[in-house]
């Protein structure tokens, strides 16, 4: 009846689980109490779960990745006291069988449910403003995304609590994946939340590519889209390109572990060297798909911030073009000591350090960008420069890991460690935090507390280099990454360094979190009433903020590039008149949708039962999931139309804030 | 005297002081060829992109000090976004930087390539090395014994590591003699090593396997050609046989394992546990590979 699930599953046996998924569980029955007694469901349903509002739905993949973060984050806090403790005879306080569940968690955790819905999240939200559209080309196909992504998320947590989660490391190689090694339910739950989830984002990502190649405001020709609106082109087409082989690999994998196939066993003809290549022609266009829409940001960053246009844009989108190519013949370099021979390590050795051309041009190109300008230091200008020497060190560490002799030494080393956080960390989460800052009083109509966000920014720069620092220092003295225990003292003294820093790291999440308090509470004060907070260049700043659920009252007819800067210059130069009253007409919005909560409801079921071999109910799960598709398919009603006068109420409040 | 080195290094560390001097263990104290010419290639990358790298960062903060919005002495160049000069020269410093790190990586992986014979007047030592869950077994076809978690080779003579696994992946890594190798089950990789000078070298398990990871270690005693000659003779037909039966028995997962030897090895075992579908040839035969008769 209930396949493979018993009470065996939750974790009584286990002091440490029991208390951090009882702290959880309280935690989530708090909040829907709390949303239960102050009666928020109606509006939390009608205005959030089932909007298809590509700002709304961006806000809720920040939402989700900012949560993530801290899940995530206390993964790494154990980790990193596991290690500082567990020195010489001392097995510190996580079992193996536990760490092993903790290292795995915390890589699958920030890359697939912290990095990726921030950066989509951001890119939902920003491109349809950036490109003077009203929404993306699918919407309601992009609340499925989301729910498909909060699936995989909630799939994942619950793993915490019922069963356990992969002991494999986060890429999860067979044959240690395999169901002979691995034979518990953590693996399935890895690959069902990452199957589910990784469905969304494909879904996401041809959505954004269609949303760019097909719908821009009049004018908007490719050559004058914002640079954001490029790298997140290149990033969109990397996930439709790589994540089917995502989807084929992990399905591969769910054959052999379900079916007894032999894609990856060591026996049968069974290859895992076959996985690894897969897994890499997915992982390292990954990585630029994550930093990409973090470099967009840190041009629009930097650029705003400097009043200058961004140098050299042919050269920037020429570079991102590049990288987005280069991207797909570099994946070697993740297994060099695997033994292909010479040739085939120098190649794609050689593959990788090309990709840093580009990469450094973008950054002078950033620093020419500041040459000549007026920069204000700003909390999302404090992010951009962290960003700009972090990653610099990062990019050189990682052109040393391609240099194959070098790499034979340091692989899967802590130096390997140090390299990747350099960049994750450096580059995109530095990315994504500036962008949350930058486009935060365009979604919520007030200014984040600057004093809090550069607090947070110090916390996290100076927390980045005590913890990673001592981790490539510890790298070239032999430590090996995913060591539970280790009897070579001379290690500790580094990992209780790299303990503190992922202390002071802490302090950076909690000044976000007391930022995000403490400007909710003086809002009034930080209030931005003209929708172009920092003096803005592109369109998403010549509107309302928050912006209406239509974007733009009338569509703006784009010049050149930096859109708005020149429409604010012209207004200046041209003597205001009183101006003919603009045109207004009716718009035609999508309804919202309950579409994509219930499918990913219905995907939650089909993937529990699938992990525990409850086969009736994925039966039940997959039924209700094409029910719940055909429904949508059959619906006579989907759109609303705005009537002039609202939309004329609107623009008019608007145009008198700006002009006043 | 290096663990003295090691907790000077970590006091300077702990200082605040970055730690610049040499090395105390690991990748920088390079015990033989292989990890001395690994350690001088990452050193002079690191070198050449330093050489670049630090200046940017420099210039990167003046330009953005200097043009601070309150700086009234720096220019303002509001539409200033393209030269071509500029550009040119961009694309040329990391195009050039790489051209020459390219060269060095390419003519680096051919002459550090794993499997490459080590140049030397000595004939190599052959070692056949299977991962286990969690232990390392050492087979020496030659001399016919074996050690469990114990490499013990002569000095100055270079080793020629044919490795494979017996379940899971790991990577066989002894820091201090350079590069490491990925071992696989079914499959076989190669890796020649040597150590220079008698001494102890810790080695580990450098791809994570399982719960019983982190005590897969194992050291790699260099010691004088005739003291391991010594070994040998002290080792063999002494103790345990390693056989089929006695090879199940020891491929059972166990965690840290203590250091074990067996004084003779059954032919052909290595092949065996490669291909574990083949039966053994029959002595005098040679072995027909992938047929095997009872199917």
């Amino acid at each position: 009846m209930l396949g493979k699930l018993s009470w065996d599953a939750l974790p009584f046996h286990e002091p440490i689980d029991m208390i951090v998924s009882g702290l959880m569980i309280l935690g989530v029955i708090a909040i829907l109490a709390w949303l239960t007694v102050k009666g928020h469901w109606p509006y939390l349903w009608r205005e959030w779960l089932t909007s298809v509002d590509h700002k709304r739905i961006g806000v809720m993949y920040c939402v989700l990745a900012l949560v993530m973060l801290l899940r995530g984050f206390a993964d790494a806090l154990m980790m990193r006291s596991q290690q500082a403790l567990a020195a010489g005879g001392a097995q510190g306080y996580l079992p193996p069988e536990h760490y092993d569940q903790i290292f795995s968690a915390h890589g699958t955790i920030m890359i697939f449910f912290m990095a990726m819905p921030f950066m989509i999240g951001l890119m939902n939200f920003a491109l349809p403003l950036q490109l003077g559209v009203r929404d993306v080309a699918f919407p309601t196909l992009n609340s499925v995304s989301l729910w498909l992504t909060a699936s995989g998320v909630l799939l994942t947590n619950v793993s915490l609590v019922v069963g356990e989660f992969a002991r494999t490391g986060w890429l999860a190689y067979p044959p240690l994946s395999e169901l002979k090694y691995s034979p518990g339910v953590g693996v399935d739950y890895y690959l069902w939340s990452l199957q589910i989830s990784g469905v969304g984002t494909l879904l996401s990502g041809i959505n954004l590519v269609t949303t760019i190649l097909k719908m821009r405001a009049p004018g908007m020709s490719y050559m004058r889209m914002p640079v954001f609106c490029w790298t997140a082109l290149a990033s969109n087409l990397l996930i439709v390109a790589a994540f089917p082989i995502l989807t084929a690999t992990f399905a591969m994998l769910l054959l052999d572990r379900y079916l007894g196939f032999h894609f990856f066993t060591t026996d049968g003809g069974g290859n895992p060297m076959m996985y690894i290549n897969l897994i890499w022609a997915w992982g390292h266009p990954e990585v630029y798909i994550l930093i990409l829409p973090a470099f967009g940001v840190f041009s629009e960053v930097i650029s705003t911030f400097s009043g200058k246009p961004l140098f050299g844009y042919r050269s920037m989108v020429a570079a991102t073009l590049a990288i987005c190519v280069l991207s797909f013949v570099v994946w070697l370099h993740h297994f060099f000591t695997m033994g292909a021979g010479a040739d085939v390590n120098g190649f794609f050795g050689v593959m990788t350090m090309i990709i840093a051309v580009p990469t450094g041009v973008k950054v002078y190109n950033w620093l020419f960008t500041m040459y000549g300008g007026r920069l204000r230091f700003t909390a999302p200008v404090y992010w951009s420069l962290g960003f700009m020497v972090t990653f610099v060190l990062g990019g050189m560490t990682g052109v040393l890991l391609a240099v194959p002799p070098a790499d034979f030494v340091l692989h899967n080393s802590l130096f390997l460690i140090a390299h990747f956080h350099n960049v994750i960390i450096g580059g995109l989460l530095f990315g994504a935090m500036a962008g949350y800052t930058y486009w935060f009083p365009k979604a919520f109509g007030f200014t984040l507390h600057e004093g809090w966000g550069k607090a947070s920014f110090w916390c996290w720069f100076v927390g980045f280099y005590l913890a990673f620092m001592p981790l490539y220092w510890l790298g070239l003295m032999g430590m090996t990454r995913r060591m539970q225990h280790y009897d070579n003292m001379a290690w500790q003294p580094f990992l209780l360094v790299a303990a503190a820093g992922a202390l002071v790291i802490l302090c950076g999440i909690l000044c976000t979190i007391i930022q995000l308090v403490v400007s909710i509470r003086d809002r009034a004060g930080h209030r931005d009433r003209t929708g172009d907070p920092w003096d803005g260049r592109t369109l998403e700043w010549s509107i309302p903020s928050p912006p209406p659920s239509w974007n733009f009252a009338l569509m703006p007819q784009v010049e050149g590039e930096d859109a708005y800067w020149y429409m604010k210059r012209r207004a200046r130069e041209e003597p205001a008149g009183p101006g003919r009253t603009p045109d207004y007409e009716p718009i035609e919005m999508p309804l919202n949708s309950s579409t994509g909560f219930v499918t990913a409801f219905f995907a939650v079921v089909t993937g529990f039962a699938l992990i525990w071999h409850i086969w009736w109910m994925v039966g039940l799960g997959l039924v209700g999931a094409f029910v719940t598709m055909l429904v949508f398919a059959w619906r006579d009603h989907d759109e609303m139309e705005i009537p002039v006068e609202e939309i004329t109420r609107m623009d008019r409040a608007h145009r008198a804030e700006t002009t006043r | 005297m290096a663990a003295a080195r090691c907790r000077f290094g970590t006091a300077i560390f702990v200082a605040g002081v970055a730690a610049t001097l040499g090395g105390c263990s690991g990748v920088l104290d390079p015990q033989g060829p292989i990890a001395s010419a690994e350690k001088t290639i990452l050193f002079n990358s690191l070198g050449i992109m330093l050489a670049i790298v630090v200046p940017t960062i420099l210039a990167t903060l003046g330009v953005a000090w200097w043009f601070r919005a309150s700086n009234l002495r720096a220019k303002y160049l509001p539409d200033w976004e393209y030269s071509g000069r500029i550009e040119m020269v961009v694309w040329s410093i990391p195009a050039m930087t790489v051209l020459l790190l390219g060269g060095i990586a390419w003519v680096g992986s051919h002459d550090l390539d794993p499997p490459k014979p080590i140049t030397s007047t000595t004939n190599p030592v052959e070692v056949e090395v299977v991962s286990l869950d969690w232990k390392w077994l050492f087979i020496y076809p030659d001399l016919g014994i074996a050690s469990v978690n114990r490499l013990i080779v002569p000095a100055g003579t270079p080793i020629s590591f044919t490795l494979t696994s017996d379940g899971v992946m790991n990577s066989f890594f002894v820091p201090q003699l350079g590069s490491q190798i990925y071992t696989m089950a079914g499959m076989t990789t190669h890796l020649q090593l040597q150590a220079d000078q008698p001494g102890s070298y810790p080695g580990l398990s450098a791809q994570f396997s399982g719960d019983g990871f982190s005590d897969m270690r194992f050291t790699v005693d260099a010691v004088a050609p005739d003291k391991f000659a010594e070994w040998v003779n002290a080792t063999r037909g002494k103790g345990a046989a390693l056989d089929p039966t006695s090879f199940a028995e020891l491929a059972k997962p166990s965690e840290a394992v203590a250091v074990a030897t067996y004084g003779a090895v059954s032919q052909d075992l290595f092949q065996a546990i490669v291909h574990p579908n083949v039966p053994p040839a029959e002595p005098g035969h040679l072995s027909q590979p992938a047929m095997h008769k009872e199917n």
